[in-house]
């Protein structure tokens, strides 16, 4: 919550003013049961319609401007609830993009979507409605009890005597309730778990004639639910009745309490009884927006709390000082020094990966799923930081360089990669400032332009989201026309050719061996086809490097390696 | 306490609503049979809500008795009396508070056996379907017809139902006990109440629809920052933080200002309703007082329609309070009722979705299969304009593979779900040992493939559960081998809790491959004589796939196999290659025969070593 509050400071003066309006409109609504009481006491009496006219139009002017106060009250609340939640949000999403690969991992990202979207929403509603509900509630309470007071101070206290009651009783079933609401949507999630389960998997089902036993299955968690959802409600159930037996209770000794003091003259009369009545009906409403507040702030305060999660988190990739890891004239252009790197920092991802890539060459990798070739790209990228040893591009080490320096110097296409709901151009020029000539250029040489130009409006074609109208080919050839698009220094493709048959792909290896002359390339693929051309090539098996050289070299010296490449004879036939 | 919490994200809220009358008495027919499956629980109800709320309507008429003996009598005659109504009073709270607690209760139970009612018919239907109804509706649908939708007929079924019914009675006897106190000053609500229903009927009629503006933009926004989160990798790498940033601004301003515009013109309701209410009271207070001033001056001179007690005032303020209330959330409840009438619709309409076709009577069961499969001038389309198969005739021998090749969708799963009749030819005729397969029951057809699918499906549960899936009374040993001849057993051994580590999404890491080769395990444990096999393993490294290749020859022994191939050792040795591109089959044939036939295949052959 602190955090939150830190995003109203601007809106101080604007608040205080809005809650003075507020402040004023609910005394203005409180003096109404007041008023009522000093018609029927002392007006009355006076045997003055007009008085009593008199009064009675007071009383409709102080609900009319009780009105207008809320209303402008309300209104002033709701934009400093816009402007705080935009400015939240604003900064949540520009953290959310600017952090760490690692910490992205920690937080993960349905998580993350979640604290931006419904988080979010929550708090913007919270600061509404904290503004609403939290002046009037208290203000009413406060005030309905002073004046009730000034009317006669003993009736008074018989009211106040309730409430503990009242709160302890509303406090112990929100304490039972309450957690039971996560334990709902704690089933509700494995019941959803097995619909989306059988809707995905509905070949298989139907092919092993399992559809009883997923039933059965479903009638488990079904039952389940209902059960819970069941026990939470009864429980909630409670609060209502018990709030408003308390209060009737309390009325009813107001008038008995009322009755014995009437009957020893202190100086009550029957006007303050109804006038307290009213007030009654007035705190009970108060008393259920305290209620409803307090379960608002648990709900908001864990909502706020994980955002703040979020922007509290410290950058954990700073840039090192250049005198702690000196430039280093050396030979290679990429250099891989004796790197080690464990993700989660108990067993080793990488062990030991030492290269170095001279430049405008090519670097081929293989291997086994897990054996830590995309590590390779993500640590030369630095979306993580070495555990041991250190990573150079052209002598400087990648932990002094800037993030958005050393980024300029790539262009990457990664297996599974982000295609998002938007024209083909756009998809390829992703914001950058890019001629026409640059996206054709580059998706001519990824040979895209044939299919791109066969649609009917070519470049200005709308993806789908995820690239889904799209094929899997289709798709790989618009993510490598996007790096290249950039003239990169150095260029990756992280398995991104997979999908393409061996034509495309060799078209594709000559168009960036001829166009990307000073490129330093790096290939990550599960194809021998794809990577067999490159000036060096590392074979990697659990995160080590078990082989290291050309082609030929490897084919005679590294078993692995000959091994994938007869397996492949013929290889992936088409796809 | 708004009882769910997940109620208020249910995006189905605002949604638009437009139904013709006819619909909604059908839907409502519909409905109100759930709840006479419970009509004498139902009944106990409507019972106990009358009773508490009629007990909570004398309070204060006896509360107004106390005031008046309190003006009219003094000392301890006075106390005693008043002391008699409060013990009244305390009676009839305490009793009313019971019976609305029990009722609550009972509403909760009974909408919970309707609900439950509900989702298992929900549930049960949707395992009936054909596979169609999967593949033309997203997951998400489906999800949210058995969560929120059911949420929402929930909400109205225990919650909105009864209020309408204590609404009711409320506003009838308050009416009444006002009328009885003093018919003059119901007057008073000859003004307040239209102006209380045109104005709210006013609002909610243009606030409604900034609304559902309000859901719609918070859409785009999580669709939008959904999207780019995914790609965060890739946005990092070219830079584009700040360019992503600003479009998401848009987004985010998009939002926040429906919200505030929804807000701006909803910030007027809460205020105007408390107004009338405010101004009803004013009223009454005005014209009660002239009333008792009256009824004070001029005593018995006064005609007795205009006679009025302290006591009076107090009580009908107190009535017209009440009376208000229900007024004012008509507005809300109707609104909540059309929610449900569309949820509810929803959710009959997937229970309308005709199910499989029955199997045709006498249908036999498949025995003693031998393996043979034949297609005989089989044509087929999704959609009736759309034909795919023109007219396929294939004969695959007991024991014999067919391979379907073909780039990625060209439509290759399309035979797979003739063979398994996932979905039924337009004409032509698949038969199984020369038997029509639509003249078998689909169970024993179905059991009669085994099927190795690319998207391997695995489910929350042990992986022992998992592998055994298609055989429940598998014995351990049985297991162990099925996932050693997968080449899965040493990898389950290694894991903590061997064949009983439970498979989840948050558990433990299994890749893909290992994903693979127990669907494969579970395929083994399978003696049928046919085999459906999808072999695209490019999510597989080459290791892997080397062990997925090994365990599915093994597994391909002695059956009739329909593979959707993509390794050339497999092709070569098909009896028959059915060549798929554009949802067509463009050539069939043995390996030899089509590279002599110079097309598509033999490009595509004769390009891989270029």
């Amino acid at each position: 919550m602190k955090c939150i509050i830190r995003y109203l400071r601007p809106f101080y003066s604007i608040m205080a003013l809005g809650l003075s309006i507020k402040v004023l409109a609910t005394l203005v609504e409180l003096a109404l049961p007041y008023i009522l009481r000093h018609i029927l006491d002392n007006v009355v009496p006076q045997a003055s319609v007009e008085k009593i006219i008199f009064w009675g139009i007071l009383m409709i002017v102080c609900a009319a401007l009780a009105m207008i106060g809320s209303v402008t009250a309300n209104r002033m609340a709701s934009k400093v609830a816009r402007n705080s939640a935009r400015a939240i949000r604003h900064d949540l999403f520009s953290k959310t993009m600017h952090l760490t690969a690692h910490q992205t991992d920690r937080f993960t990202v349905p998580s993350l979507e979640a604290r931006l979207t419904s988080d979010t929403y929550h708090v913007h509603n919270f600061i509404e409605r904290i503004q609403r509900l939290g002046v009037r509630a208290p203000i009413l309470l406060t005030g309905g009890l002073i004046l009730t007071a000034t009317l006669d101070w003993k009736l008074t206290l018989v009211m106040v005597a309730v409430m503990p009651f009242l709160a302890i009783s509303v406090y112990l079933i929100s304490k039972q309730g309450v957690p039971l609401y996560t334990k709902v949507q704690q089933s509700a999630d494995s019941m959803v778990r097995v619909v989306r389960e059988d809707a995905q998997g509905i070949r298989v089902i139907k092919a092993l004639s399992k559809t009883e036993y997923e039933q059965r299955r479903f009638e488990k968690y079904n039952r389940g639910l209902s059960a819970t959802e069941r026990r939470a409600g009864i429980i909630m159930a409670a609060s209502n009745p018990t709030m408003n037996l308390f209060l009737n209770l309390g009325l009813t000794a107001v008038i008995f309490v009322g009755a014995l003091l009437i009957s020893r003259d202190s100086g009550t009369k029957p006007g303050v009884i109804i006038a307290f009545m009213q007030y009654f009906t007035l705190l009970s409403n108060a008393l259920l927006g305290i209620t409803r507040l307090f379960v608002m702030y648990t709900k908001s305060a864990a909502s706020a709390n994980r955002i703040a999660e979020v922007l509290e988190t410290e950058d954990d990739l700073p840039i090192l000082p250049e005198k702690d890891y000196p430039f280093r004239r050396e030979e290679g252009y990429l250099v891989f020094d004796h790197v080690h790197f464990s993700y989660n920092g108990t067993k080793d991802n990488l062990t030991d990966i030492h290269f170095s890539l001279p430049k405008g060459k090519t670097l081929g990798i293989i291997g086994a799923t897990g054996s830590g070739k995309t590590t390779v790209i993500q640590l030369l990228m630095r979306f993580y930081d070495v555990g041991s040893g250190a990573i150079r591009i052209g002598g400087r080490d990648v932990r002094t360089i800037p993030a958005g320096e050393l980024h300029s110097h790539f262009g990457i296409a990664m297996q599974n990669d982000f295609i998002y709901a938007d024209t083909i151009r756009e998809n390829i020029r992703f914001g950058r400032e890019l001629s026409d000539e640059q996206i054709k250029r580059a998706a001519a040489m990824a040979q895209a332009s044939d299919f791109i130009e066969a649609f009917p409006d070519g470049y200005e074609h709308m993806l789908s989201s995820k690239g889904t109208n799209v094929s899997g080919g289709q798709k790989q050839r618009l993510l490598i026309s996007r790096a290249l698009a950039g003239n990169p220094d150095i260029l990756i493709l992280d398995d991104s050719s997979s999908a393409l048959d061996y034509k495309t792909d060799a078209n594709l290896r000559a168009a960036i061996a001829e166009g990307m002359k000073n490129t330093t390339t790096i290939v990550v693929a599960q194809r021998i086809s794809s990577i067999k051309h490159a000036d060096l090539i590392l074979v990697l098996d659990d995160g080590a490097i078990i082989g290291i050289g050309d082609h030929e070299h490897l084919m005679q010296h590294c078993d692995v390696y000959r091994e994938i490449s007869d397996s492949q004879m013929g290889g992936a036939f088409v796809e | 306490m708004g009882g769910d919490p997940r109620r208020e994200n249910n995006p189905n809220n605002n949604r638009k609503v437009t139904m013709d009358k006819k619909t909604m008495r059908s839907i409502l027919l519909r409905l109100s049979t759930y709840i006479l499956r419970y009509k004498w629980l139902f009944l106990l109800a409507l019972c106990m809500m009358f009773a508490s709320n009629i007990i909570a309507l004398a309070g204060p008429k006896i509360s107004g008795n106390a005031i008046d003996a309190l003006t009219e009598l003094t000392g301890n005659e006075m106390v005693a009396k008043v002391g008699g109504y409060c013990t009244l009073l305390a009676i009839l709270y305490v009793t009313s508070s019971l019976l609305s607690y029990a009722l609550s209760a009972t509403m909760i139970y009974l909408s919970q056996k309707i609900v439950y009612t509900m989702r298992k018919q929900v549930f049960d239907h949707l395992t009936t379907l054909p596979v169609n109804y999967f593949d033309t509706h997203a997951t998400g649908d489906i999800i949210s017809r058995i969560s929120y939708d059911i949420d929402t007929v929930n909400t109205t079924l225990s919650h909105d139902l009864l209020q309408i019914g204590a609404s009711l009675v409320t506003i009838i006897g308050s009416l009444i006990m006002m009328l009885s106190i003093s018919p003059l000053l119901i007057l008073v609500f000859a003004i307040t109440v239209p102006l209380s229903i045109f104005f709210t009927k006013q609002k909610t009629k243009r606030i409604r629809p900034l609304f559902r503006v309000r859901s719609s933009k918070l859409g785009e926004l999580n669709g939008y920052a959904e999207e780019m989160l995914s790609g965060q990798k890739t946005i990092k790498a070219y830079n584009r933080e700040t360019a992503i940033c600003d479009r998401f601004d848009s987004f985010n301003d998009n939002a926040v200002e429906a919200y505030y515009q929804a807000e701006y013109h909803g910030a007027l309701i809460g205020p105007s309703v408390m107004f009338i209410n405010n101004l009803s009271i004013a009223l009454v207070t005005t014209l009660g007082g002239i009333l008792y001033m009256l009824t004070l001056t001029r005593g018995n001179a006064l005609p007795p329609i205009y006679r009025i007690g302290l006591g009076d005032v107090s009580a009908f303020t107190q009535y017209s309070r009440k009376f208000s209330g229900p007024i004012n959330e008509f507005a809300n409840i109707m609104n909540d009722l059309q929610s449900c009438m569309a949820a509810a619709e929803r959710v009959f309409r997937l229970l309308d979705e005709p199910s499989e076709p029955a199997d045709v009577r006498g249908a036999q069961t498949l025995e003693n299969i031998r393996g043979k499969v034949e297609l005989k001038h089989v044509k087929f389309g999704y959609t009736p304009e759309k034909t795919i198969i023109q007219d396929l005739d294939l004969t695959a021998k007991p024991g014999s593979l067919t391979a379907i090749v073909g780039p990625t969708g060209a439509g290759k799963t399309t035979i797979i779900n003739l063979l398994m009749r996932f979905y039924d030819p337009q004409a032509g005729v698949i038969a199984i040992d020369g038997m029509p397969i639509g003249e078998l029951t689909r169970n024993s057809l179905r059991l009669a493939y085994t099927m190795v699918l690319q998207e391997t499906w695995l489910f929350h549960g042990t992986i022992y559960e998992n592998i055994t899936y298609g055989k429940e009374n598998a014995t351990m040993e049985e297991v162990i081998a099925a996932a050693k001849a997968a080449h899965i057993h040493s990898y389950i051994e290694h894991l903590p809790d061997g064949y009983n580590t439970v498979l989840s999404d948050d558990g433990v890491n299994i890749s893909k491959g290992q994903k693979q080769l127990i669907t494969i395990a579970r395929a083994m444990l399978s003696d049928a004589s046919m085999l459906i096999l999808d072999e695209a393993t490019s999510n597989v490294d080459s290791r892997t796939e080397i062990r997925i290749q090994e365990a599915m020859y093994s597994l391909m022994k002695g059956r009739t196999c329909f593979v959707i191939a993509h390794r050339l050792s497999t092709i070569q040795n098909a009896d028959t290659i059915l060549v798929i591109k554009d949802g067509n089959v463009i050539e069939q044939g043995n390996h030899e025969q089509l590279i002599a036939s110079g097309g598509f295949y033999s490009t595509l052959y004769h390009s891989q070593f270029h």
